[in-house]
């Protein structure tokens, strides 16, 4: 029996779908425009992402050693840093290294570069690069690289500087960055989630009300709750699918011209990521359109059923 | 069948719609309730239907008092009356075989019966050839033909006919009343109510006068006296 009603609630709905034309693409239309908002802020999210990444990645703690220290005491360093927690990767740059990357970015300083010569040696030391796991932990790995504490009294003699305190306040200042950009992503989220939310609902309601009247014969002839709704809920679903299929493909051309024009400026190859992550956000999209033209509906219509 | 015991109606502001009705109507009976405008006649309906509930006395069907029962008691009791309206109250998305098969599945029918009991209702209201049209391709004699259909699809004990041939001309008023009484002559109880004297005198059943919210005459053989 059950299934029978599924049945037939499914088939009246899909009927009542082709059957209200010009209602139904007006339900789908505004429906469409609402998937557009979530597409567009699930954009946004993926280039601020991007960008507090890519910002991220420039930030880092760098342990400086004098140029005789040997080798082998500073791999033994970077071990121990290595197996900090909040650490996320050490690299060792070697001072022959160090001296061609100098050389490398002074090579259009004749001067700089003669003073080397004559030096004879190299002058640098060897590093060790130090990258957190979340900008946050920088300030407790850089407490374990305090003058005081025992990693650096043990190695005093080989250790020329750590250049922390010189980073501290872009640090600060970033972790500021990341805290508020990420706030701002969730409340421009919620809010634009919230008005399309509303002027959906709104929609399907002064869509479901030309049925008022339809609505009151079917609980007169007796049909209940469930059966009065549930085609309505079932109409409200296709319009949130085709919505959904609409707001994919009109994204498309949207993403190879911000791919084409916006590249260098956004950081993110807006087209790629449209091809890479096409089915999770197609599945996005589908699940919010059925819910919020199902519950849309549902809500409408329940107005009416008590009356 | 139906009984109503001391029943008054009163609107608020002390506005009297029903005036101690005694009323006794037996199954199988054909009932015409007459009156003008306010008389109480779509009030009576409401009660029987629980679409209102009294402000004194009781309505009993079977003995069994229909403003004391529960929502989903309330709902079977309705699935055993059928109900006619002047305005039709058709699905106006739905074609007339949609129309019936619908009352049909509300009340759970299966797909093979509705399969073979729409044709047949139709039939027997002379709408078969019009079995895909919508309310709005459809005369109004013929929506009125299609509600009583819908009404009488899941043979309910009782038809409620209210002012069905209201808004209909004098040809298909006797086609609409023709049918009601081919519906009682089955042996399913019918209260019409009307303003139409022609109606009342062409059926020739018991006849109920209302005035000012009170029974004022109660004919056995049909006369209309106003």
């Amino acid at each position: 029996m059950f299934l029978l009603d599924i049945k037939r609630i499914i088939r009246s709905g899909v009927l009542n779908f082709y059957r209200n034309g010009i209602v139904s693409l007006a339900s789908t239309l505004v429906l469409w425009v609402t998937l557009s908002v979530v597409l567009g802020i699930l954009f946004f999210q993926a280039v601020l992402t991007n960008s507090l990444e890519q910002v991220r990645e420039k930030v880092d703690i760098t342990v400086y050693f004098v140029p005789d220290a040997s080798e082998e005491k500073i791999l033994e360093f970077k071990d121990i840093i290595q197996k900090l927690p909040e650490v996320e990767s050490a690299s060792y740059i070697s001072a022959d290294i160090a001296l061609a990357q100098f050389k490398e970015r002074k090579k259009d300083d004749e001067l700089t570069l003669q003073a080397l010569e004559e030096i004879g040696e190299n002058p640098l030391g060897g590093s060790i690069n130090i990258k957190a796991r979340d900008t946050t932990q920088y300030e407790a790995i850089a407490n374990s690289l305090s003058p005081e504490s025992e990693l650096v009294k043990s190695n005093e003699n080989i250790i020329y500087n750590i250049n922390y305190n010189k980073n501290k306040s872009i640090i600060d200042r970033l972790n500021n960055i990341i805290v508020s950009a990420r706030a701002l992503g969730v409340a421009l989220t919620l809010v634009l989630t919230i008005i399309s939310v509303i002027i959906t609902f709104n929609t399907i309601r002064l869509t479901i009300f030309i049925s008022k009247e339809e609505i009151g014969v079917m609980r007169l002839v007796g049909a209940n709750s469930r059966y009065v709704t549930g085609p309505f809920m079932v109409e409200g679903m296709i319009c949130g699918i085709m919505a959904a299929f609409l707001a994919m493909a009109s994204f498309y051309p949207v993403s190879v011209w911000l791919s084409n024009k916006m590249t260098d400026f956004l950081g993110v190859d807006m087209l790629e990521y449209y091809v890479s992550h096409f089915i999770p956000l197609l599945i996005i999209v589908l699940v919010f359109g059925i819910v919020l033209g199902a519950i849309s509906s549902a809500l409408a219509v329940r107005k009416y059923l008590s009356k | 069948m139906i009984n109503f015991q001391d029943v008054s109606k009163i609107y608020p502001k002390d506005s009297p719609a029903l005036l101690d009705i005694n009323l006794k109507i037996k199954s199988g009976e054909f009932v015409s309730i007459v009156g003008h405008s306010g008389a109480g006649k779509t009030t009576l309906l409401k009660l029987i239907l629980a679409e209102d509930k009294p402000t004194k006395g009781r309505v009993l069907f079977e003995d069994v008092d229909i403003h004391k029962l529960s929502r989903g008691s309330l709902l079977k009791l309705r699935k055993r009356i059928g109900m006619v309206f002047q305005d039709f109250k058709l699905l106006s998305s739905k074609t007339a075989y949609e129309n019936i098969a619908f009352a049909m599945e509300a009340v759970g029918k299966t797909d093979d019966e509705i399969y073979t009991d729409v044709p047949h209702v139709l039939d027997l209201v002379d709408l078969s050839d019009k079995m895909d049209s919508f309310p709005s391709q459809m005369s109004g004699g013929e929506r009125q033909r299609l509600a009583i259909a819908r009404a009488i699809i899941n043979q309910p004990e009782v038809i409620i006919a209210d002012e069905p041939t209201g808004n209909l001309d004098p040809i298909n008023t006797y086609e609409v009343v023709q049918i009601l009484k081919k519906i009682n002559d089955l042996g399913t109880t019918v209260i019409l109510t009307t303003h139409n004297r022609g109606v009342v005198e062409s059926i020739g059943k018991r006849v109920i006068t209302m005035e000012g919210g009170r029974i004022v005459r109660d004919d056995k053989d049909g006369k209309y006296l106003i």
